[in-house]
C-alpha cells in the first residue's frame, strides 16, 4: 500500500494526520458551506452587511419555504426530473444494444463504429449547437422536454455505448458461444444471457447519466425557455433574477437545485464511483 | 460478413434472416443507436462546417460568402482574447491532476471514517457547475464575499477577483478546478487500491521511498487513470461553457470568454444571431479539440490491437 | 391641469368600456399566450394583476402567462418569435424593434392605430413605434431617466441639486471628502454604462449630435465624441462611482445607495420602487434632471417606451388585439402606472398621472423642459451590434480609462462594419 499506512506511524503523527482530516475537508468545502450558511441568515444581515457573523436569526424554514411555495422553482425541478429519467431510460437502453453489437460481434466495420461513438462523445457541444436547434425547431420540438431528451439520448449514447462495450469485452465470452451451440436466438442471448450479467454496468451509467443530465445547463437555455419545459439548472438564473441581491434566498435555491444528483450520488456511491472509474485501473 | 454465406448450402426453407443472423443481428442491435448519433451529432458536425461558410441571421435567407467569416475571425479581437483565455484553460486545468492525486495520497489510509471523507472531498463533482459557479461567484463577491473577508483578516486590502480582467479568468478556472481534481482524486484513489502491494514491498526494501517510490513505481502503475484523467480534463477544459456564463457572463469587457462561450454569444444573444459566425467559430474549436480526439483515439487503437 | 386630466380620462373611461362591451359582444375563446419580461416583483405582480382583469371580462379565453427574466429575455425573443410564438409579448421601441420588423417576425397594428381611442390618445408615442409608416406595436409605459439621489445625505453635507457641471463636480467632491462615493452603478450587465454616456453625450452636444452619432454619422475617434468622454472621465477620476461596478446588476448596486455609501444614482423611475421597498422614505429619496453641461445646449432626456407587440407567428391575432387595446385603455395605464405599480408614466394622454412626487417630476421634466428631444436609450437608439460593443467599452472605459484610444479605435471599426 502507498503510502505507508499510517498506523504504522509515530503516535504523534498519527494525531497530526487525524487532525488534519477535518480541517482539510473544511478548507475543501469551505465556498459551499459559506453558501450554506447564507441560505439559513434572515434578509436584514445582508442589509447590515453582517455577511460573516452569526446569523442574526435561524430562518432555514422561512428561506426554504420561499423555494418551495413561493417561486417556479418545483416546476423547474419537476421538469428537470421529466427530462433526465426519459433520457437515462432512452440511452442505456440503446447504448445496451449498441455495445452488445461491438462488444460480443467480430466484424470489419466495428471498431470504426465504436469510435465514432467515442469521437462524438468528445465534440465540442457548440459544433453541434446551430443544427441541432435548427432541427429542433423544424421538428416542432423547441421549448418542449421531448425535443431536449431527443437529444440527450442522442448525446450520451456515445459515452454510455463506450462504457458498455468495454463492459461486455470483459464478461465471459464461452458463455455465449455455448448459448450459440444451444442454438438460443441472437436476441434471446441478449436479453437471457448477456444483459443480467450486465446489471453493475447499468446501474453505473444509470447514476452517471442522471448526473449528466440533471446538471446539463447548456443545452437547456439553447433548446428551451422558461417555465413550462426548462430544467432547473437553466431555471435557477430566473430565480436569481427575481431575488437578485437577495443571497439568503439564492443560496437556498441552489442548495435545493443541487440536492438531487447529491442524495443518488450518497444512496447509490458505490455504482457511481464504479461507473466513473471504469478503466482507471487494468 | 456476407462472404462467409455464400457457400452456405441448406435448404431454402430456412429464412433469409436465419441464415445471415450472426452477421445481421449486430446492425439490427446497432440500429438505434446510430440512427440517434448519426441524426443529432455526425451530421450537425458537417452542417456547422457548411454553415460556417453563409452569413446567416438564422431569420432570412443564408447568403453564401466563402471564407470570409473566418478572415473576419482573423482580425477579431474578442475572438483573439477567446482563444488565449481557451489555452489558459487548457494549461491550468491540468492542474487537477496532480492535485487530484495529492488529495488521493492524502486520504488513501485507513483510519476510522476515511470512507466518508473520501465522500465528501469527492463529491462537489455531483454538483452542478451552474451551482458551482454561484457558489464561487459568491466565495469572490468584493465586499460580501468570504474570500475578500479571509484575506481581510491577514491584512491584505480588496481583493476582486472576478471584476479584474487580469485575474477573472484565473477565478473562474479554480472553480472549474475544483469539481476537477475530485474527479481525478476518485480516479487515483481506484488506482492506488489496484496498485501491486508486492512491487511495493520490494521497492521498499530497496530502499526506495517518498518521492523515489512515488515517481519509479507508483505513477507508472496508475498510468491507466493518469490516461483518463488526462482525457476528461481536457475535455473539460475545452467545454468550459456554464462556469462563464454563470460567473462573469463573459466579462468584465469581455475579458473571460473563451470560444465556447463567444461562439454562443455570437449565435444566439441578445445583439447576436450571427449564426455564420458563431459556426466559424464552433468549426475552430472543433479542430482544436480534434487533435486531442485523434490522440485519445490513436491510443485506443493501440491497445486494441495490442489486446 | 390635473383635474382637466382626470375629467377627459373619466370621460374616455366611459367611452372606452362602451367599446369594450361592444367588443365582448362576439366573445373571445381559445388560448392566449402572453409573454412578459417584467421579472422584478413589483412589475410582475402588476402585470400579471392586469392580465387578471383582462380574464375577468373575457371568461372565455384561456390565458397563459409566461414570465422569463428580464436580461434572459433579450437572448430568447429571438428563438420564440421564430420558433415557438406567443400571442402577445413584451418589447421595446424605436431601434430595438427594428430587426423583428424587418424580419417580418412583428404583426402590423396599423389597424389599431386608425381607431379613434388609440389614436387620439397615443399620438405622442406614434412615432416610436413606426416603421416604414406602420406601427408594430403599442407602448404600455414610458418613464424618465434622472438622478435619484439621497436628500438626507445632500441636507446632511449642505449640498443641493445642482443645475451645472460645475455644481455636480463640486457636489461630488464634498461627497467624497466625507467618505461617501456620488454615484452607485451596476455595469455587469453593461447597458447602465449606457445610460451614463446617453446624458453625458446630450449634454456635451445635445440631441442632434447623439442622433447623429446613432444613425452611425460620426466616427467615435471624432473629436467631439472625446470630448465626451474627456468630461465622464473627470467624474472617474474623481473616485465618483462605487468601485468594483462591473460585478454588479443594476439591482445588486441598489444597497449601496440604501446604506448611504453612495449618494445617488442615474437611472430610469422603475428604480423607485425597489429603493422604496428597502426602506428609503420619500424624505430621503428625491430626483433632479441631469444638470447641463455645455452652456446652451438644449436639454434632452432619455425616455424608454416599452411595448406590447403580436408576433406573426401568433396563433390568436384577435383576442391579441383585444388585449393590446385593452393594455392602453386609459384605465388600465392609469392603474398599471401609478406608484404602487409600475411606478411610471402612462402612455395614454387621457390617463392620469399619480399622485406620485418622482412621476409627477418626471412628466413636468419631458413635458416642459426638455426642449431638444426625447430619447429611447443608448440600446435602443443604437443598432443592436453597435451598441453592444459600445456599452462593453463603455465598461472598460470606466475600470480603464487610459484604454480610451484602444477602446475607440475598436469601435471605430465595429462602426464601419455595422453601418457599412
Amino acid at each position: 500500500m502507498f503510502p505507508r499506512p499510517i498506523q504504522q506511524a509515530s503516535a504523534p503523527a498519527q494525531t497530526a494526520y487525524k487532525t488534519m482530516l477535518p480541517i482539510a475537508l473544511i478548507l475543501w468545502l469551505l465556498p459551499l458551506i459559506a453558501v450554506a450558511v447564507f441560505s439559513i441568515k434572515p434578509a436584514s444581515d445582508f442589509t447590515q452587511g453582517n455577511y460573516w457573523g452569526v446569523p442574526g436569526s435561524f430562518e432555514f424554514f422561512n428561506n426554504y419555504g420561499q423555494v418551495f411555495f413561493n417561486s417556479d422553482m418545483p416546476r423547474y425541478m419537476l421538469n428537470s426530473v421529466l427530462i433526465t429519467v426519459p433520457t437515462v431510460i432512452g440511452a442505456v437502453a440503446l447504448s445496451a444494444m449498441a455495445g452488445f453489437a461491438l462488444g460480443v460481434y467480430k466484424f470489419r466495420s466495428n471498431i470504426w463504429v465504436f469510435f465514432m461513438f467515442v469521437a462524438g462523445n468528445f465534440v465540442p457541444f457548440q459544433i453541434l449547437m446551430v443544427p441541432v436547434r435548427d432541427l429542433t425547431l423544424d421538428l416542432g420540438l423547441y421549448n418542449t422536454k421531448t425535443g431536449l431528451v431527443l437529444f440527450h439520448i442522442a448525446f450520451q449514447t456515445g459515452f454510455c455505448t463506450l462504457f458498455m462495450r468495454n463492459f461486455i469485452r470483459a464478461l465471459p465470452f464461452p458463455l455465449i458461444e455455448a448459448a450459440r451451440v444451444e442454438g438460443v436466438a441472437e436476441w434471446r442471448i441478449f436479453w437471457y444471457v448477456v444483459l443480467p450479467l450486465m446489471k453493475p454496468a447499468l446501474a453505473a451509467l444509470a447514476v452517471l447519466i442522471f448526473t449528466f443530465i440533471w446538471n446539463d445547463y447548456f443545452w437547456a437555455i439553447v433548446l428551451t425557455q422558461g417555465p413550462d419545459a426548462q430544467p432547473v439548472t437553466a431555471g435557477i438564473t430566473s430565480f436569481n433574477a427575481q431575488y437578485r441581491a437577495a443571497y439568503h434566498l439564492m443560496s437556498a435555491g441552489s442548495i435545493v437545485a443541487a440536492l438531487p444528483p447529491v442524495l443518488m450520488f450518497f444512496l447509490m456511491q458505490k455504482h457511481f464511483i464504479a461507473g466513473l472509474t471504469l478503466g482507471a485501473v487494468k | 460478413m456476407t462472404t462467409a454465406t455464400l457457400p452456405d448450402t441448406d435448404p431454402p426453407k430456412r429464412g433469409w434472416y436465419k441464415r445471415n443472423e450472426i452477421a445481421v443481428t449486430p446492425w439490427l442491435f446497432l440500429a438505434p443507436a446510430i440512427l440517434f448519433f448519426a441524426v443529432y451529432v455526425i451530421i450537425p458536425i458537417f452542417q456547422s462546417f457548411s454553415i460556417s461558410l453563409y452569413d446567416w441571421d438564422g431569420l432570412g435567407q443564408a447568403e453564401y460568402i466563402g471564407l470570409a467569416n473566418y478572415q473576419e475571425l482573423m482580425n477579431d479581437r474578442a475572438f483573439e482574447v477567446s482563444l488565449w483565455n481557451n489555452l489558459k484553460w487548457l494549461v491550468c486545468y491540468l492542474l487537477a491532476i496532480p492535485a487530484g492525486l495529492f488529495i488521493a495520497l492524502f486520504l488513501n489510509q485507513t483510519v476510522t471514517g476515511i470512507r466518508i471523507y473520501k465522500s465528501l472531498f469527492f463529491f462537489p463533482f455531483v454538483l452542478s457547475q451552474v451551482v458551482v459557479g454561484l457558489v464561487f461567484a459568491w466565495f469572490y463577491l468584493p465586499n460580501e464575499g468570504l474570500l475578500p473577508a479571509i484575506v481581510g483578516w491577514f491584512g491584505f486590502g480588496p481583493v476582486n477577483v472576478l471584476g479584474d480582467p487580469s485575474w477573472a479568468t484565473y477565478g473562474i478556472i479554480l472553480a472549474g478546478l475544483w469539481p476537477q481534481t475530485a474527479y481525478c482524486m476518485i480516479l487515483y484513489l481506484t488506482g492506488l487500491n489496484a496498485v501491486d502491494p508486492e512491487q511495493v514491498e520490494a521497492a521498499r526494501l530497496d530502499g526506495a521511498k517518498g518521492w523515489k517510490m512515488l515517481w519509479y513505481v507508483i505513477i507508472p502503475q496508475l498510468k491507466p487513470a493518469t490516461f483518463i484523467a488526462f482525457v476528461v480534463t481536457i475535455i473539460g477544459a475545452l467545454r468550459s461553457f456554464d462556469l462563464i456564463s454563470i460567473m462573469t457572463n463573459g466579462g468584465p469587457f469581455g475579458q473571460t470568454r473563451v470560444l465556447s462561450f463567444y461562439m454562443f454569444e455570437k449565435a444566439l444573444s441578445e445583439y447576436g444571431f450571427r449564426m455564420g459566425y458563431g459556426a466559424a467559430i464552433a468549426v475552430v474549436l472543433f479542430l482544436i479539440m480534434l487533435v486531442f480526439i485523434a490522440y485519445f483515439l490513436w491510443s485506443m487503437y493501440r491497445e486494441e490491437k495490442g489486446h | 391641469m390635473r383635474s382637466t386630466l382626470k375629467a377627459s380620462a373619466l370621460a374616455l373611461t366611459a367611452a372606452l368600456a362602451a367599446s369594450t362591451a361592444f367588443a365582448g359582444s362576439h366573445s373571445l375563446s381559445g388560448d392566449l399566450k402572453i409573454f412578459l419580461d417584467t421579472s422584478n416583483p413589483a412589475p410582475r405582480a402588476t402585470m400579471e394583476a392586469m392580465i387578471a382583469r383582462f380574464q375577468e371580462q373575457h371568461p372565455g379565453l384561456n390565458i397563459e402567462t409566461t414570465v422569463i427574466d428580464r436580461e434572459a429575455y433579450k437572448t430568447q425573443i429571438r428563438n420564440f418569435l421564430t420558433a415557438d410564438a406567443p400571442d402577445v409579448a413584451t418589447w421595446y421601441a424605436a431601434n430595438r424593434m427594428r430587426p423583428y420588423v424587418e424580419a417580418g417576425l412583428f404583426e402590423d397594428v396599423s389597424d389599431l392605430w386608425a381607431e379613434p381611442a388609440i389614436a387620439e390618445n397615443l399620438a405622442s408615442t406614434k412615432g416610436a413605434m413606426t416603421i416604414d409608416g406602420k406601427q408594430w406595436g403599442v407602448p404600455y409605459t414610458y418613464y424618465q431617466w434622472g438622478i435619484y439621489y439621497r436628500k438626507d445625505l445632500y441636507d446632511q453635507f449642505g449640498l443641493s441639486e445642482p443645475t451645472n457641471w460645475e455644481e455636480m463636480k463640486s457636489n461630488c467632491q464634498t461627497l467624497l471628502d466625507n467618505g461617501v462615493k456620488c454615484y452607485t452603478i451596476g455595469t455587469k450587465f453593461l447597458w447602465t454604462a449606457g445610460g451614463w454616456f446617453d446624458y453625458l453625450n446630450l449634454r456635451t452636444h445635445g440631441y442632434d449630435f447623439h442622433m447623429e452619432m446613432a444613425a452611425g454619422d460620426v466616427a467615435w475617434t471624432d473629436d467631439r465624441v472625446r470630448q465626451t468622454f474627456a468630461n465622464w472621465r473627470e467624474l472617474i477620476d474623481m473616485g465618483a462611482y462605487v468601485d468594483n461596478h462591473q460585478n454588479y446588476s443594476w439591482q445588486e448596486a441598489l444597497p449601496f445607495m440604501v446604506n448611504g455609501d453612495a449618494a445617488a444614482y442615474l437611472m430610469g423611475n422603475f428604480a423607485v420602487a425597489p429603493l422604496r421597498e428597502a426602506g428609503l422614505t420619500d424624505d430621503q429619496l428625491d430626483f433632479y434632471q441631469f444638470p447641463a453641461i455645455t452652456e446652451g445646449v438644449a436639454m434632452a432626456e432619455d425616455a424608454p417606451t416599452d411595448t406590447f407587440h403580436i408576433p406573426a407567428n401568433a396563433n390568436n391575432k384577435e383576442a391579441a388585439r383585444e388585449f393590446l387595446r385593452f393594455v392602453v385603455s386609459a384605465e388600465e395605464q392609469t392603474v398599471i402606472n401609478n406608484g404602487q405599480n409600475l411606478g411610471q408614466l402612462p402612455v395614454n394622454a387621457s390617463a392620469s398621472i399619480d399622485d406620485d412626487k418622482f412621476l409627477e417630476q418626471g412628466f413636468a421634466m419631458l413635458s416642459s423642459n426638455s426642449p431638444g428631444g426625447v430619447a429611447q436609450f443608448f440600446d435602443r437608439d443604437f443598432p443592436a451590434e453597435m451598441a453592444a460593443e459600445a456599452m462593453q467599452g463603455f465598461q472598460e472605459f470606466m475600470v480603464f480609462p487610459d484604454n480610451l484610444d484602444d477602446i475607440l479605435a475598436r469601435l471605430e471599426q465595429v462602426r464601419q462594419r455595422v453601418y457599412k
